[in-house]
């Protein structure tokens, strides 16, 4: 055989190997902590933030809460998590538009000093990048606001594809916008069937019951895998 | 746009594989899934610069894009999604969800001298 001829070999190496093993690593340390970890993942201006200082304010009084948020340049959103008063911390990515699993082993090293029930992982804006990085999460929420339209999950079948539940947000707004509520649902079944829907308006609180509700399950069901092992 | 981060990985990827082997790489071989969440025509762009300054410039990424499979509950049997709007089993249309394939991102070959 000549020295120069090329030849094939097979390595079948997953290219995200490295994030993937970081990822399970996160996902063990968070079982043994017994925290429950829920990403968010959105279109800049669907709501997030405006949902989950919602979210933690009002799980406050019953768990220990807090929330990490990632952003591309600014800390403005860590600051308007921190009404709540529950622990947040900000994870500039500077131009990196997702996050990945070693920036938030990175975030929360040395910094949670209790033990948490839930920590909440806000993803950068984006309904595209965030979708290839497991986080080690428990839940991983896709959410679309009514004034973004109904076709949107037809648009970024992915991201839908690998999160768990969508939540439709700012549904306050829904009449103003012709918001198409059964459309909607039916192009979110399309891309991901049997995909769960939450319909909610953090302004107002409408709907945020059920989303509490899911939440204290989740932890239930963690809590039960635990005790099972 | 997060190609070119994945590009970089690649490369990493391949640079090592090929370290071990004591070998130079001429191509790539990418399996890429369509629901991957990577754009082909991106990461093409992105790879000669990713590459450039490495043990891996001048060589080629050549990509094999992944189809959908799903596991159709009603067929019991694996099936084609034929797109990615619509998650239906490409035989009797029912709706499907529990995904086999079209999620690969993986350096399958290298091609090396």
């Amino acid at each position: 055989m000549s020295v120069a001829e090329p030849r094939l070999v097979e390595v079948r190496r997953n290219v995200l190997k490295q994030n993937d093993l970081i990822a399970r690593e996160l996902r063990e340390s968070y079982r043994q902590a017994g925290m429950t970890v829920v990403s968010l993942v959105s279109s800049p201006g669907s709501g997030k933030t405006a949902f989950l200082e919602k979210t933690l304010t009002l799980l406050q009084p019953r768990y220990r809460v807090a929330a990490l948020v990632g952003d591309l340049a600014t800390e403005n959103d860590a600051g308007r998590l921190a009404r709540s008063r529950a622990p947040v911390k900000q994870i500039v990515t500077g131009t990196v538009c997702h996050l990945d699993a070693s920036m938030v082993r990175n975030a929360l090293e040395g910094w949670l000093p209790a033990p948490l029930d839930f920590l909440f992982i806000e993803n950068v804006g984006n309904l595209v990048c965030p979708s290839s990085y497991d986080l080690g999460e428990d839940l991983r929420l896709v959410l679309l606001s009514v004034t973004e339209g109904e076709d949107k999950p037809l648009k970024y079948p992915t991201i839908f594809n690998t999160a768990d539940v969508a939540v439709i947000t700012k549904t306050d707004l829904a009449e103003a916008v012709e918001f198409d509520a059964p459309l909607c649902e039916r192009n979110i079944q399309s891309v991901r069937p049997g995909m769960r829907v939450l319909h909610l308006s953090a302004k107002k609180g409408s709907g945020m019951d059920s989303w509490l509700d899911l939440l204290a399950s989740l932890r239930a069901g963690k809590a039960a895998g635990r005790s099972g092992e | 746009m997060h190609e070119l981060s994945i590009a970089i990985s690649i490369v990493d990827a391949a640079a090592e594989e090929a370290q071990q082997r004591n070998a130079r790489v001429q191509a790539v071989h990418l399996r890429l899934g369509r629901l991957a969440g990577v754009v082909k025509d991106a990461l093409l762009a992105s790879y000669d610069i990713a590459a450039a300054g490495t043990a891996l410039e001048g060589s080629k990424l050549l990509i094999e894009e992944v189809p959908v499979v799903a596991y159709c509950p009603k067929c019991e049997a694996r099936r084609a999604v034929n797109s990615e709007e619509w998650f239906i089993c490409a035989e009797c249309r029912s709706p499907i969800s529990e995904i086999l394939e079209g999620k690969e991102l993986e350096v399958f070959a290298l091609e090396v001298e």
